[in-house]
């Protein structure tokens, strides 16, 4: 999701400035200018964020609100997720359906109130999905895009007792639970959650409020600020999927092993989202190719596109995201192969460069998840 | 030190007799960040200049390494394969890559002196 784009059609978030007195390398990502390394670097920056806490800015992601009586049963109608069941206050990862099945766009949905929701969308679909939920809105309802609002995330082992220490209380909220804060005056909604495996926090605030509160942050030893290299390597590691790659309108849930997204109530093909029918066939029958590790032997890196090929040479698949695992201290990759190869301790063959590479299928994710799950 | 020549893809060499050792410059390792994979040619391979001869990868991207010359490649620095930050830590001395054996001794004249390559490097930054 990072097509070239001229410089001068880039948007900013309100964290520019910050970046740039940071040192920060700019890079053009999903429209916007974005972070992708600080002085420190990518390999630093992922090593600190597991090791005390990086901050990371997600300005660019949309959010939005939905509100109105029946709001719970019109997610169902665009999502494969047990919405009406959340409990105010919790937060659950789900995925916008298309009517094939695949896979429109991957969300987080917070449950504010019995009838209102706080959504955040990837950057580079946001407009589309804002479209997509706008134009089945039904009457009664309102959908509100909230261009007015920024996020960042905090990541890493220190960073309950950091943000414990501004939000008194929040080091107490378990992993997907939120909390509202006023943090030195600003009026903060916090999440436990992100994208690097770590326990940490997603901060939403006014734009306009989003630059004291992250040089607040900054302000604590154990914070540095993270670029997007991090990002990726962070969350290739705890095998979260980037949308785009590794999944897209093409694959499934079930393809994806996101089948623990879909409550049983919902595995059936007239469960009343787009593409129902399609997963109830591919849980009854198997999919054709699923999601799975890969765990290089040797340290060649292979990066998105690399070929899958089976022991005897045969093409059985793609790497969707591939790089070195910093934690790791070595490469690691995932991709889609056909089901008779996704089973772990499978032995597979990676080709870079011309050359084939032994592998081996592996459960993810290649470094532990530490989320806190609360006592 | 100063005898190094320099491509515009940011390859250096250094000539002794008839061998050129070769590495990538500090610019170039400056910009790659942390390098933790090195691809080197084999042995007795035949190059010609610009060949891609060689991989270096930093946590971002792979980038593709060009010979600076024409020639045999007679020894890779296998010290860079097993650490390869060698790269970032010292680019231009341990972080050398491979030695080509020279097909054309006067090749190498045609390639940047330190301070040609400096102004091409102070133009791309502006």
């Amino acid at each position: 999701m990072s097509d070239p784009i001229p410089a001068g059609s880039l948007a900013e978030t309100p964290l520019a400035a910050l970046h740039a007195s940071l040192g920060a390398k700019m890079v053009p990502f999903a429209g916007y200018s974005m972070p992708v390394q600080y002085p420190l670097g990518v390999l630093k920056e992922h090593q600190h964020t597991r090791a005390a806490a990086g901050l990371f800015d997600v300005s660019h992601m949309g959010q939005a609100s939905l509100s109105g009586p029946g709001a719970p049963e019109f997610l169902e109608t665009l999502c494969p997720g047990d919405i009406a069941g959340l409990e105010i206050g919790r937060m659950r990862y789900t995925v916008l359906m298309n009517g094939e099945g695949g896979i429109r766009d991957d969300l987080m949905v917070l449950r504010m109130a019995d009838n209102a929701f706080h959504l955040v969308v990837n950057a580079a679909c946001k407009a589309e999905d804002f479209a997509h939920i706008a134009a089945h809105l039904p009457a009664g309802l309102n959908f509100t895009p909230r261009p007015e609002l920024a996020l960042v995330a905090l990541q890493g082992p220190k960073a309950a007792e950091t943000l414990a220490s501004l939000a008194p209380g929040v080091d107490r909220i378990a992993f997907m639970q939120s909390a509202h804060a006023s943090i030195d005056g600003i009026d903060t909604l916090i999440t436990r959650s992100g994208y690097t495996g770590e326990d940490g926090y997603e901060l939403s605030c006014a734009n306009s409020d989003i630059e004291k509160l992250t040089e607040r942050l900054l302000a604590f030893d154990a914070v540095e600020p993270i670029g997007l290299g991090a990002r990726d390597s962070l969350r290739l590691e705890a095998g979260l999927c980037l949308y785009g790659h590794d999944i897209d309108t093409t694959t499934s849930p079930i393809e994806a092993g996101l089948i623990w997204i879909i409550p049983k109530s919902r595995r059936t093909a007239n469960a009343g989202y787009p593409g129902s029918a399609r997963i109830a066939r591919e849980i009854a029958e198997g999919p054709a190719r699923r999601r799975v590790g890969i765990q290089p032997e040797g340290r060649a890196i292979a990066r998105e596109g690399a070929a899958i090929l089976s022991s005897e040479g045969e093409r059985i698949g793609t790497v969707t995201s591939g790089g070195f695992g910093p934690s790791v201290e070595g490469p690691v990759a995932m991709g889609y192969v056909a089901t008779a190869h996704a089973k772990a301790g499978s032995p597979v063959l990676l080709e870079v460069r011309g050359k084939h590479h032994p592998a081996e299928i592996v459960r993810m994710p290649f470094h532990p998840h530490s989320y806190y799950r609360g006592q | 030190m100063a005898n190094e020549r320099y491509t515009e893809d940011h390859e250096w060499v250094r000539i002794s007799g008839d061998i050129a050792t070769c590495g990538i410059s500090d610019y170039a390792q400056e910009q790659l960040g942390d390098v933790v994979y090195v691809e080197l040619p084999e042995i007795g391979r035949i190059v010609s200049a610009k060949d891609e001869i060689a991989v270096v990868e930093s946590v971002k991207a792979a980038s593709d390494i060009y010979a600076p010359v024409s020639g045999e490649v007679v020894a890779i620095n296998d010290a860079v394969e097993e650490d390869p930050e060698t790269v970032n830590r010292d680019a231009l001395g341990k972080g050398w890559l491979f030695k080509i054996k020279l097909t054309d001794a006067g090749e190498a004249d045609e390639l940047m002196d330190e301070a040609s390559y400096e102004d091409f490097v102070q133009g791309l930054d502006e």
